[in-house]
């Protein structure tokens, strides 16, 4: 009779940790993790002394002093007495009006350059490649230079409007001036506004006209409502043709859900429309939208409008004939064909690019540097810093802002491709 | 027999027709014209007004470029003889500014008897780029790869040439220590590939070169890289943070596909931190931080701080697209690769990597593209790039005012760089796709 024994369990020995891959890799990652340790100890004590040896401390008081500069661009009620953290707040939210609304724009330019591109019209195509070639190949840099050049030179400045006999006019029935130093477009008031306390009398004989943030509030409630209930109609639409097989005309309804709640509001709020007039020297009322704004957006939509156009073409072209025929094949319609065939395989191909994109408009709008218009790098990390010499702390806080909106974006973007993906089964 | 045939057909014809030339509206310019131009109510619109913003877009830029004046010394002058050519009224672009300042656009403050040196180095360095790019070209050319950096560093910066070869000597240190090391272990070799030379830069590089100046002076007249501008100077930072980039990004690369936790979880929150904020703010960090974070009283010049800023900045990218590359191989490379018993290390250096950067050249020269016209942003921390140097010239009485023709001149020199290495990633792009069926 035999015996089975285990088989003698080898001992560990300590060249193990070198030669053994089970051990190896614990090994690489702790000389790893010790490297890093120490080579952030290093710059952080190099760090520490070299903010001893100025005579400097780490704090973020600084964001709760007075700011004492003003910032000629706030889409929040900001004065030079409020604080650091307050300035770096209005900067922020002009870095993300610029980028949303060069995101818009860059969309639209991008999407319909692709799709003209690729045209059979000859002209228009090459057209579409020079412009695609000639903003890709040039740095951002250097057509925000030249959009502001132009508008600042080319452009009246407002006081052409003076006079008799003006150099310059108002454009659009007197409502929207063009100038060199801005774009001046009518803004929509309310003369029943609900918050009553902003009213200013625009000139002699006009009744006061506000636009509290109160209004809008209700506005876009309102808006927003409307768009649940179109939502729900379009649903009930489907469940009556998936259960029929006939589809209910909805258009007039959904129409109607759009405009009319709105409308109601609008008319007992009182809403005017008050365009902007010469007062001295200057325009007033109206929506200001400055210079260095304006170049600025230009630009970036231009230049990443290039980029998206090129995403879209690919996408475009990323669709296989055999789909589109197929579609036919089966009776349907073209615009059908193109909604439900076309561009779902299309867009699969073109949203993960296009959200990157956005995110190099969001990063670039950090060159509004050139134009001198006030974002985040301006506030926080321009005056700010310099007023106060908070290097360190300043630089940590923009690096965190940036490092955020990117994240939050590319988040956005792997909730999306994980969505649209192939479900291969 | 029934002659109702003939009686209903009066005429049959009984020779052939002489072959005729196609309607007018079926050939030709007038065929290409109505399919191209016009073939549907939308598409003449369409081109109706692309024609007439060409025309308009012409009109008005064609007579100031090619009525402009090529020789005068200041902007007054050219306005005095625009004023006795073409009148007052007329506007016409002074071009006389890029003969009389060519040299600062393209070399900034470099010494003018001196311009050979950086055409020699970007001449050598093409040389020495030519193997990788063009795979039929002698091997041997390789050596002049391996050579090009550190003369190109010498013929820029200039000097005693015993820095440059001691700082080269560190190269090979690390090299022969890796060949000698990695006999007994391959990660010892690694780790003494690395700290070999890092040794031997802090404690002997300092002591061989200057012994060796003091014994042998052997130099040429040092150029301080405060005098590097134009774009010579956007083509020194382009260039070295490419080269600089390119082992960092393919060692973050190769980390960041890694199964150890530790590793990969590091050279993530590196890229994702580099890539998530804007290169301007980097260079800023390079401006007012970098000095926080070295030993007290280290103190570099600017524009080698704005190098390593950017080669930092550009490994994150290059890193993302040697992962691209990384991802692209097939599986069955990696386990053929683990079947013939090769280590990590040599399946990476035999099998893997090389098709791996072959399929990631295209993206790498992409992002060098991006990178080139990136280094415009200099200009803000005070460097004088072609921008700035523009901003200079104007600032100089004789040319105070000019905008557009400075302009033009960087832009279609930035546009043909950036448009050729672009046409030659697309190349590229086909070339591997004919080879990779």
């Amino acid at each position: 009779m035999s015996m089975l024994t285990d088989a003698p369990k080898p001992k560990f020995r300590l060249s193990q940790l070198l030669y053994d891959t089970r051990y190896r890799s614990i090994t690489i990652q702790v000389v790893a993790l010790i490297l890093i340790a120490a080579g952030i100890w290093w710059l952080a004590t190099n760090t520490i002394s070299n903010l001893n040896a100025l005579g400097k401390d780490f704090d973020f008081g600084f964001l709760g002093t007075s700011a004492g500069y003003d910032i000629n661009q706030t889409l929040i009620p900001y004065t030079n007495q409020m604080t650091h953290g307050r300035a770096a707040l209005v900067g922020i939210l002009n870095t993300l009006l610029v980028a949303f609304l060069g995101c818009i724009m860059a969309t639209i330019i991008g999407v319909v350059v692709g799709v003209l591109r690729l045209s059979k019209n000859w002209v228009v195509s090459r057209l579409m490649a020079v412009y695609v070639e000639g903003f890709r190949n040039v740095p951002l840099l250097l057509w925000i230079f030249l959009i502001f050049a132009v508008l600042t030179e080319s452009l009246p400045q407002p006081r052409d409007f003076r006079g008799a006999e003006p150099a310059a006019s108002m454009i659009l029935g007197d409502s929207v001036a063009v100038t060199g130093r801005g774009i001046y477009i009518p803004r929509i008031g309310f003369t029943n506004s609900l918050s009553g306390n902003e009213a200013v009398v625009p000139r002699e004989g006009y009744t006061a006209v506000a636009s509290g943030r109160i209004d809008w509030l209700v506005v876009f409630g309102v808006f927003a409502l409307s768009l649940i209930a179109i939502r729900y109609v379009r649903g009930r639409a489907t469940r009556i043709q998936q259960s029929t097989g006939v589809r209910p005309v909805t258009w007039y309804l959904q129409l109607g859900l759009l405009i009319i709640p709105v409308g109601i509001v609008f008319v007992l709020l009182g809403a005017t429309v008050v365009q902007p007039f010469l007062k001295g020297f200057n325009f007033t009322e109206g929506v200001f939208m400055r210079g260095s704004l304006i170049a600025l957006w230009f630009a970036l939509s231009l230049y990443t409008g290039a980029f998206i156009a090129e995403t879209v073409r690919a996408g475009i072209l990323s669709v296989s004939h055999g789909q589109s025929e197929a579609a036919f094949a089966l009776g349907m319609q073209p615009n059908r064909t193109m909604t439900l065939v076309i561009l779902p395989q299309a867009m699969r191909v073109i949203i993960p690019p296009l959200i990157s994109q956005f995110l190099n408009l969001t990063k670039n709008s950090s060159l509004a540097i050139a134009v001198g218009y006030m974002d985040v790098r301006a506030t926080l990390g321009g005056i700010t810093i310099s007023q106060t010499g908070r290097e360190l702390e300043g630089m940590l806080l923009l690096g965190l802002f940036y490092l955020t909106l990117s994240l939050i974006i590319s988040a956005v973007m792997n909730f999306y491709n994980n969505s649209m993906k192939l479900k291969e089964r | 027999m029934s002659d109702t045939h003939a009686q209903t057909v009066s005429y049959v014809r009984d020779t052939m027709l002489a072959q005729q030339t196609p309607p007018i509206t079926q050939v030709g310019a007038i065929k290409w014209v109505r399919d191209n131009l016009f073939p549907t109510a939308l598409n003449a619109i369409l081109t109706l007004a692309s024609v007439y913003v060409i025309y308009y877009v012409i009109s008005h830029v064609a007579p100031w470029m090619l009525g402009g004046i090529w020789d005068a010394n200041s902007l007054s002058e050219c306005r005095e003889i625009r004023d006795a050519t073409v009148g007052p009224d007329a506007s016409v672009a002074c071009w006389a500014v890029l003969g009389d300042r060519w040299h600062q656009l393209l070399f900034g403050f470099y010494p003018g008897n001196l311009y050979w040196r950086p055409i020699v180095a970007l001449l050598l360095f093409l040389g020495g780029l030519s193997p990788i790019l063009f795979p039929n070209i002698s091997r041997k050319m390789l050596w002049l790869t391996a050579g090009a950096p550190f003369i190109c560093f010498w013929l820029l910066w200039g000097g005693s040439i015993w820095l440059t070869i001691s700082i080269a000597l560190g190269f090979a240190a690390a090299y022969f220590s890796f060949i000698a090391v990695s006999k007994v272990s391959a990660l010892a070799g690694i780790v003494a590939a690395v700290v070999v030379p890092v040794l031997y830069w802090i404690v002997l590089a300092g002591p061989v070169a200057s012994t060796m100046t003091s014994i042998l002076p052997i130099g040429i007249e040092s150029v301080e890289s405060r005098a590097f501008g134009g774009f010579m100077l956007s083509i020194v930072i382009g260039l070295s943070a490419i080269v600089l980039s390119l082992p960092l990004g393919i060692l973050l690369a190769l980390a960041r596909q890694s199964d150890l936790f530790i590793i990969k979880t590091s050279a993530v929150v590196f890229i994702e931190v580099i890539r998530g904020v804007p290169l301007i703010v980097w260079l800023f960090t390079a401006q007012l931080l970098l000095n926080y974070f070295l030993p007290p009283g280290t103190n570099f010049d600017l524009t080698l701080r704005v190098i390593i800023m950017v080669t930092l900045f550009a490994s994150a990218y290059i890193a993302e697209v040697v992962r691209g590359g990384l991802a692209a191989l097939p599986t069955g490379q990696y386990e053929g690769a683990n079947s013939l018993g090769l280590n990590y290390w040599q399946s990476m250096q035999l099998i893997v990597l090389p098709q791996a950067l072959k399929i990631s050249i295209p993206g790498i020269v992409n992002t060098f593209i991006g990178l080139f016209k990136d280094t415009t942003l200099v200009v803000f921390i005070g460097l004088f790039d072609p921008l700035g140097m523009a901003s200079a010239i104007r600032a100089s009485t004789d040319w105070n005012g000019i905008y557009w023709e400075l302009f033009i001149f960087i832009g279609v020199m930035f546009f043909i760089f950036c448009f050729s290495m672009g046409r030659y990633s697309l190349y590229l792009e086909k070339k591997l796709q004919r080879e990779h069926r």
